[in-house]
């Protein structure tokens, strides 16, 4: 009894051995090849590339030069620098500073000489949030062509007009026209709201500004 | 004895001229030594080669800008300049386009070894030292404009400087204050804070108002908000704080303050 189940257990061995070699034969990789799709070796040491490394052009600094109309008080050329930071390839941050200078209102002309106020210099700072509304190409001739943005842009600042800070709202749009990767001119137009107290009644005025500018990405 | 001490004050201030310029110096030197560093070594660690079937070269830093040119899988790239989350590269054979951050990703080094993009993310709004930013709101029912900066000493307390303008019917006026921030849960996306601080207001009434001085006082302020994580390394703010305007008067003022704005950590 006990030799025939020996038996049977060799037997039963025997088998299954045997169907694993089989099996086995085919399943397992010859083992002189190479194990395939293995493409970068594990080893090698990692390397990274910094982000400090590679020339990173976020910010964006300009001039800029235009037309600026004071409600009641003409217009007269606008000066400025702006500095900008662009968060994404939508958003951006600007932060500018103009200055311009006040006429005289009709009332002033026609007393001949008498002044509401002296300092005639007006001076803003704003902070904007802008967005690139419509990115693009802009094509010169058949073989050149050049990246645009049409932006709206709004935010807050003050203006410094008629011996008062002036709390400011600016809200426009406005045209870059890169003429190489880093170089950029812009087009520019906006329209400061402000209150002003001068002429008795407090109003709300609305200045309006056109610029053309010059800016550089570092 | 007085010749000596002025002769002493003489020297300590002459030396600290000279302590001065050796900082500036060193703070000069400091900011271009690694610069340059990263130049010299910049030719091995620019080169990248593509590891995805191919490279997407656009003609603008945007999405909607064509693809006019794709490199093969194999074929290596240089890295020019990165605006955002495009990268400008220029192929062996001279053409230059912008590529995606996505695909950037997919780029091997030279060596085969995967290339490390470095972004900020919630990690880096948690820990980052820097911190800039602008917001605006009501205080005291008028307008006010401010600007701050602050240095995390960790990841709970930071130390800002705020400077700001307000803009008022009646009157004008800048502030400037010094803030220690406490944030309870800092890796949080929404995270709130409280905070403490002291400083100095500058008041001027309007010159259509005849009456009033120009007048300076010392403020003391508590506050809380919320710091809110946007994208990349932008955030959003929004706070509270409530004043003490310590006034030459009988009564002391108060008043109530509420803001919101954005900011860049670093």
């Amino acid at each position: 009894m006990e030799s025939r189940f020996r038996v049977l257990f060799l037997i039963g061995c025997v088998l299954t051995l045997s169907g694993c070699g089989i099996f086995g034969d085919k399943e397992a990789p010859p083992p002189a090849s190479e194990p395939p799709g293995q493409v970068v070796d594990p080893e090698v040491e990692r390397r990274e590339i910094k982000e400090a490394k590679i020339d990173r052009e976020d910010f964006e600094v300009g001039a800029f030069a235009g037309i600026m109309s004071i409600e009641d008080f003409g217009s007269d050329t606008v000066y400025g620098v702006k500095l900008a930071y662009h968060v994404t390839e939508g958003f951006f941050v600007e932060a500018s500073v103009g200055q311009t200078e006040a006429g005289k209102t009709s009332f002033e002309q026609l007393s001949g000489g008498a002044l509401l106020f002296e300092d005639r210099d007006l001076t803003y700072y704003n902070l904007n949030l802008g967005y690139n509304v419509l990115p693009g190409e802009v094509f010169i001739g058949e073989g050149r062509a050049y990246n645009t943005n049409f932006y709206l842009i709004a935010g807050l600042g003050s203006t410094s007009f008629a011996d008062d800070d002036r709390f400011t709202v600016n809200f426009g749009a406005g045209f870059r026209f890169l003429l190489t990767d880093s170089v950029a001119i812009h087009a520019d137009f906006r329209d400061h709201l402000f209150d002003v107290d001068i002429l008795g009644r407090e109003k709300t005025t609305h200045n309006l500004e056109g610029t053309i500018g010059v800016s550089v990405f570092f | 004895m007085s010749e000596p001490s002025t002769t002493t004050i003489l020297s300590t201030s002459r030396n600290n001229c000279a302590a001065w310029c050796a900082c500036l110096l060193a703070l000069v030197l400091t900011t271009l030594t690694p610069w340059q560093t990263a130049t010299a070594d910049d030719e091995i660690l620019r080169k990248v080669a593509v590891a995805d079937p191919y490279l997407e070269m656009h003609t603008g830093p945007g999405r909607g800008y064509p693809i006019f040119h794709v490199v093969d899988r194999g074929d290596q790239v240089e890295i020019l300049l990165q605006r955002t989350d495009w990268y400008q590269v220029r192929t062996d054979r001279g053409i230059e386009g912008w590529v995606d951050q996505a695909q950037m990703e997919l780029t091997l080094n030279p060596d085969g070894s995967e290339v490390d993009f470095v972004t900020a993310d919630l990690g880096d709004f948690t820990n980052a030292r820097w911190e800039a930013g602008v917001l605006a709101g009501d205080f005291g029912g008028a307008n006010i404009v401010s600007l701050y900066g602050g240095y995390s000493v960790n990841p709970h307390v930071s130390v800002e400087v705020w400077g700001s303008q307000i803009l008022g019917n009646f009157s004008n006026g800048w502030m400037g204050s010094v803030n220690v921030v406490h944030e309870t849960w800092p890796d949080w996306r929404f995270s709130p804070f409280f905070t403490l601080g002291a400083g100095v207001i500058h008041t001027s009434p309007k010159s259509t108002i005849i009456q009033g001085d120009d007048r300076t006082d010392e403020i003391a302020h508590v506050g809380a908000g919320f710091r809110v994580y946007a994208s990349r390394r932008f955030l959003l703010r929004v706070e509270y704080k409530s004043y003490v305007v310590f006034t030459s008067r009988d009564e002391n003022e108060e008043v109530e303050e509420w803001k919101a704005g954005f900011a860049f950590f670093f």
